[in-house]
C-alpha cells in the first residue's frame, strides 16, 4: 500500500513484534524456514519492487512436482506446458528482508514499528452520533497511542486482534507436528523437482533450495516428530531416505488394482502415464537446523469489521500439505490493496465495510475452498484402509491423466 | 413623546415590511423543505440507516465528479486528484459528498440552510484532522454567499437538491454567479414522469423506505430537458447528460441509458465573453443585470 499511487497522501503504521531483519549479505546456511511462492505471490512482490531483491538475495525455481502414494504406484506430476517456473523456494528470512528494503523505501508514508506490542484496542462505537472519536484507538506496549481508520491483523494464526474484535474462528488442531530442517543431497543436480510422498503417517516433502541442497517439510504424529528431533544426524537421514523410498506400505491387493487402472488409462489415452523420476537420496542434514511445530486448521467466520480487516494466518490457517499457506495469504493482501486503492481514489472512509465487504466475499469464496479440499486430502491421505488407498489411488491415477484439471490446480495461481 | 410614538411606530413598520419582504424573498430556499430535512439530521452518517441511497450514491457520482475533472485538467497527481480545485457543496446536507472530495484534495466549501445538518457535519469532520483543514461548513443558502463569493469557485455540486428549491431559476443565476468563467456545475435529480412517481414516491418512500417519507414532492421534480434549457440561457454550456439507477436489491447505483428516473448533468459556465459578440448577447444582458438585482 505504500507504493501505491493513491495512497500517496496516506499514513501507514505497521507494528512488528519482531526486531528489522535486513541482510547486508547472506548466511551461508540456509535457514530452515521456507516457503513455495507461487507465481501469483511473485507478481504481488514484484508490484511492490520487493521481487528483484529477493532474486538478488536467493531463491530457487523449481519447474515440477511430483506427488505420490506410499501405498500403492499412483504418482501425479504437475508441470507448466511451457517450461515456465511453477514456482519458487525461497527462504523465509529473503522475503523479509527484501520487504524491509522496500519499506524504507516508503519510510514517509510507512512508519514500521519493530519490537512493539499492542496491548489494547478501543473500538468505536456503531452509533453515529456520539461524540467519542469514530476511529479505532491501539495502545501499545510502551505507553504510545495510535488511532487508525482502518486496522488490519495480519497477526497470525493466534490472532490477537481477531480475538479482541470478538470474530469467530472455526478451528482443529491435527494431531500433527512439522518436522522442518535442511537437507545436503548425496549428488549434485538440477535439483528443479519438488518432491511430496504422502505417508499414512503424514506427507513428507523435499523443497529444492540449490544444486546440493533441499529442505525438508515431514508432517507426522507429534511422536514421530520429537522422536525425529532426538535421532543423531545419521538416523534422520536414513528415515528420510527410506520414507521416500521404502514400499513397505504396498499391499498386492493395491498395486494390482492400480496396474490395471493404469493400463486402462494408457488405452484412452496414451499420454496420460507421466514418467516417474527418482527423488534424489539425502546425504546429510544441517546441524542446528532441525525444528518442529504443531499443525492445525483453522477459519474465521468473518475476514472483516467495521473498521478490522483480517488477512493472512490470522483469517485461515492451512495444512503445508499443499504449499499454500503463505500464498493464500499474499492473495488475500493483493485482493484487499485492489479495494483499497480504489477506495481511496474515490475518496471514500478506508474503514468503510461497503469496499471492506466486497474483499471478504471475494477472498471467502476462494479460500473456503482450498482450504477445505486440503483439509480432505489430509484426512483421505491419513490412512491405509485399503477402499480408501484404493479410491485415492484411482483419483491420483485419474487427475494425472486429464491435462486441464491438472494445470488448473492452485499452483498455477 | 408624539415622536417616540412614531419612531417605535416606524420601526415596527420597517421590521414588518422587511420581514414580509424576507418571507416573500425570491428566495431558493423553502421552508418546509428545510422543516424535513431538520427531522432527520442526526441520521446521516449511519450508513445503512435513512440515507444509505445517499451514502452509495457516492460510489457512482464521486467518479463522475473526478473523471470529468481529471480530463478537463492537463496536469494533476493521481494521488491526490483534485488538489488546488475549489468546490462548493449546495445543500451538503451531513457533509456525506463533501468529504469524498476532500479526500481527493479539494478545497470544499459546504454551504445548507439546515442548521442541524451543518452542526453534524461539523462534528463529524472534526475527527478527521485532514478534512477538518479542506472542509469548511457553513449554514447558510446559496443567495446569501454571492455577494462575498462572486467568481470564486472552480465547480458547484449541487446534488440531489434543485428539486427542492423554490426557485430554479433564481438558484442556476446565483452558481453563475459564484462560479468561475469556465468553471463546471454538476447536478443530480429527479426527472418527472409517471415512473419516477411510481418508483420514486410511492415504492421508495411508502413502500420501501429507502427515502424518507415526505422527502420529495413529485410537483417539484425536473425534467432534464427543462433543466438544460434553463441552464443554457443563464450562461451554461451543458456538456454531460447521463441517467442513473438504483438497485434497491444490491443497494448500488448504476449508470443507465434512460433519464426516467434519476439524472446527472454536467455544465460549464461559458467563458469570457469573445469581442466579435454576436446580437444575441447585447439582449440577453439586461436580463442578466435584472437577475442580479433580483
Amino acid at each position: 500500500l505504500g507504493h501505491d499511487i493513491h495512497f500517496h497522501d496516506k499514513k501507514i503504521a505497521l507494528l512488528e513484534a519482531g526486531p528489522r531483519k535486513d541482510y547486508d549479505h547472506l548466511p551461508d546456511s540456509y535457514s530452515n524456514r521456507v516457503s513455495s511462492i507461487s507465481p501469483g505471490s511473485a507478481t504481488l512482490l514484484s508490484s511492490c519492487g520487493a521481487w528483484d531483491h529477493v532474486c538478488s538475495l536467493r531463491l530457487k525455481p523449481f519447474r515440477r512436482m511430483q506427488v505420490w502414494d506410499a501405498c500403492s504406484e499412483a504418482m501425479i506430476v504437475f508441470e507448466k506446458d511451457d517450461l515456465d517456473d511453477m514456482g519458487y523456494i525461497v527462504e523465509n528470512d529473503v522475503i523479509m528482508s527484501a520487504l524491509t528494503k522496500q519499506l524504507d523505501a516508503v519510510a514517509d508514508r510507512v512508519e514500521v514499528f519493530y519490537r512493539s506490542k499492542a496491548v489494547g484496542y478501543t473500538w468505536p462505537l456503531p452509533s453515529h452520533s456520539c461524540d467519542t472519536s469514530p476511529w479505532v484507538q491501539v495502545e501499545l506496549a510502551d505507553g504510545r497511542r495510535l488511532q487508525t481508520k482502518l486496522l488490519i491483523g495480519a497477526d497470525g494464526h493466534n490472532s490477537v486482534v481477531r480475538k479482541e474484535a470478538e470474530i469467530q474462528n472455526i478451528e482443529h488442531q491435527y494431531d500433527q507436528s512439522a518436522v522442518v530442517a535442511t537437507l545436503h543431497l548425496s549428488e549434485a543436480t538440477d535439483n528443479n523437482v519438488a518432491w511430496q510422498r504422502f505417508l499414512p503417517t503424514g506427507p513428507l516433502a523435499l523443497l529444492p533450495l540449490s544444486d546440493t541442497a533441499s529442505s525438508l517439510v515431514w508432517s507426522t504424529s507429534h511422536d514421530h516428530a520429537l522422536e525425529l528431533l532426538a535421532m543423531d544426524e545419521e538416523t534422520f537421514v536414513d528415515s528420510i531416505n527410506s520414507a521416500f523410498w521404502s514400499n513397505i506400505n504396498h499391499s498386492e491387493f493395491i498395486d494390482t488394482a492400480g496396474a490395471m487402472f493404469r493400463s486402462a488409462i494408457s488405452l484412452l489415452k496414451p499420454s496420460g502415464t507421466a514418467v516417474r523420476q527418482l527423488p534424489p537420496s539425502v546425504a546429510k542434514v544441517d546441524p542446528e537446523s532441525r525444528a518442529m511445530f504443531p499443525l492445525g486448521m483453522g477459519h474465521a467466520t468473518e475476514y472483516v469489521q467495521h473498521r478490522v480487516a483480517l488477512i493472512g494466518d490470522a483469517a485461515h490457517r492451512v495444512h503445508p500439505l499443499a504449499g499454500q499457506g503463505v500464498n493464500l495469504g499474499f492473495g488475500d493482501i493483493a485482493c484487499l490493496a485492489h479495494h483499497l486503492s480504489a477506495a481511496a481514489f474515490n475518496g471514500s472512509d478506508l474503514g468503510s465495510l461497503k469496499h471492506l465487504l466486497k474483499f471478504e466475499t471475494e477472498r471467502q469464496r476462494h479460500n473456503v475452498s482450498l482450504i477445505a479440499a486440503t483439509d480432505v486430502l489430509k484426512r483421505l491421505y491419513s490412512t491405509t484402509l485399503a477402499p480408501l488407498v484404493l479410491l485415492r489411488t484411482w483419483g491420483l491415477q485419474a487427475t494425472n491423466a486429464l491435462p486441464p484439471v491438472k494445470v488448473r490446480s492452485h499452483f498455477s495461481e | 413623546n408624539i415622536s417616540v410614538v412614531l419612531m417605535t411606530f416606524k420601526l415596527s413598520l420597517f421590521r414588518f415590511i422587511v420581514k414580509r419582504l424576507f418571507s416573500t424573498s425570491h428566495s431558493s430556499v423553502d421552508s418546509k423543505e428545510m422543516k424535513k430535512f431538520q427531522l432527520l439530521a442526526h441520521k446521516w452518517w449511519d450508513e445503512e440507516g435513512e440515507y444509505a441511497a445517499l451514502h452509495s450514491m457516492n460510489d457512482i457520482r464521486v467518479p463522475f465528479i473526478r473523471d470529468t475533472l481529471l480530463s478537463m485538467s492537463s496536469n494533476y497527481h493521481l494521488g491526490n486528484p483534485l488538489s488546488g480545485i475549489k468546490i462548493l457543496d449546495v445543500g451538503c446536507g451531513g457533509g456525506l459528498l463533501s468529504e469524498p472530495l476532500g479526500r481527493l484534495g479539494a478545497s470544499v466549501t459546504g454551504i445548507d440552510p439546515v442548521e442541524d445538518n451543518i452542526r453534524t457535519a461539523d462534528r463529524h469532520k472534526s475527527f478527521d484532522p485532514v478534512l477538518a483543514k479542506r472542509i469548511q461548513y457553513k449554514s447558510s443558502s446559496l443567495e446569501e454567499i454571492v455577494e462575498e463569493s462572486m467568481e470564486t469557485f472552480d465547480v458547484i455540486v449541487a446534488s440531489e437538491v434543485v428539486e427542492h428549491v423554490a426557485d430554479l431559476e433564481m438558484f442556476i443565476k446565483c452558481c453563475s454567479q459564484v462560479l468561475k468563467p469556465d468553471g463546471s456545475l454538476f447536478i443530480t435529480t429527479i426527472n418527472k414522469t409517471q415512473l419516477s412517481y411510481v418508483l420514486g414516491i410511492v415504492v421508495a418512500e411508502k413502500i420501501m423506505g429507502i427515502v424518507p417519507e415526505g422527502t420529495h414532492e413529485w410537483e417539484k421534480f425536473i425534467p432534464p430537458e427543462e433543466l438544460e434549457h434553463l441552464l443554457e440561457s443563464n450562461g451554461f454550456l451543458v456538456k454531460t447528460v447521463k441517467g442513473m439507477l438504483y438497485n434497491p436489491l444490491s443497494g448500488s447505483w448504476s449508470w443507465t441509458e434512460s433519464m426516467s428516473l434519476n439524472y446527472a448533468v454536467h455544465a460549464v459556465k461559458a467563458g469570457a465573453q469573445p469581442t466579435d459578440t454576436p446580437p444575441e448577447t447585447d439582449i440577453q444582458q439586461p436580463s442578466a443585470t435584472a437577475g442580479t438585482a433580483g
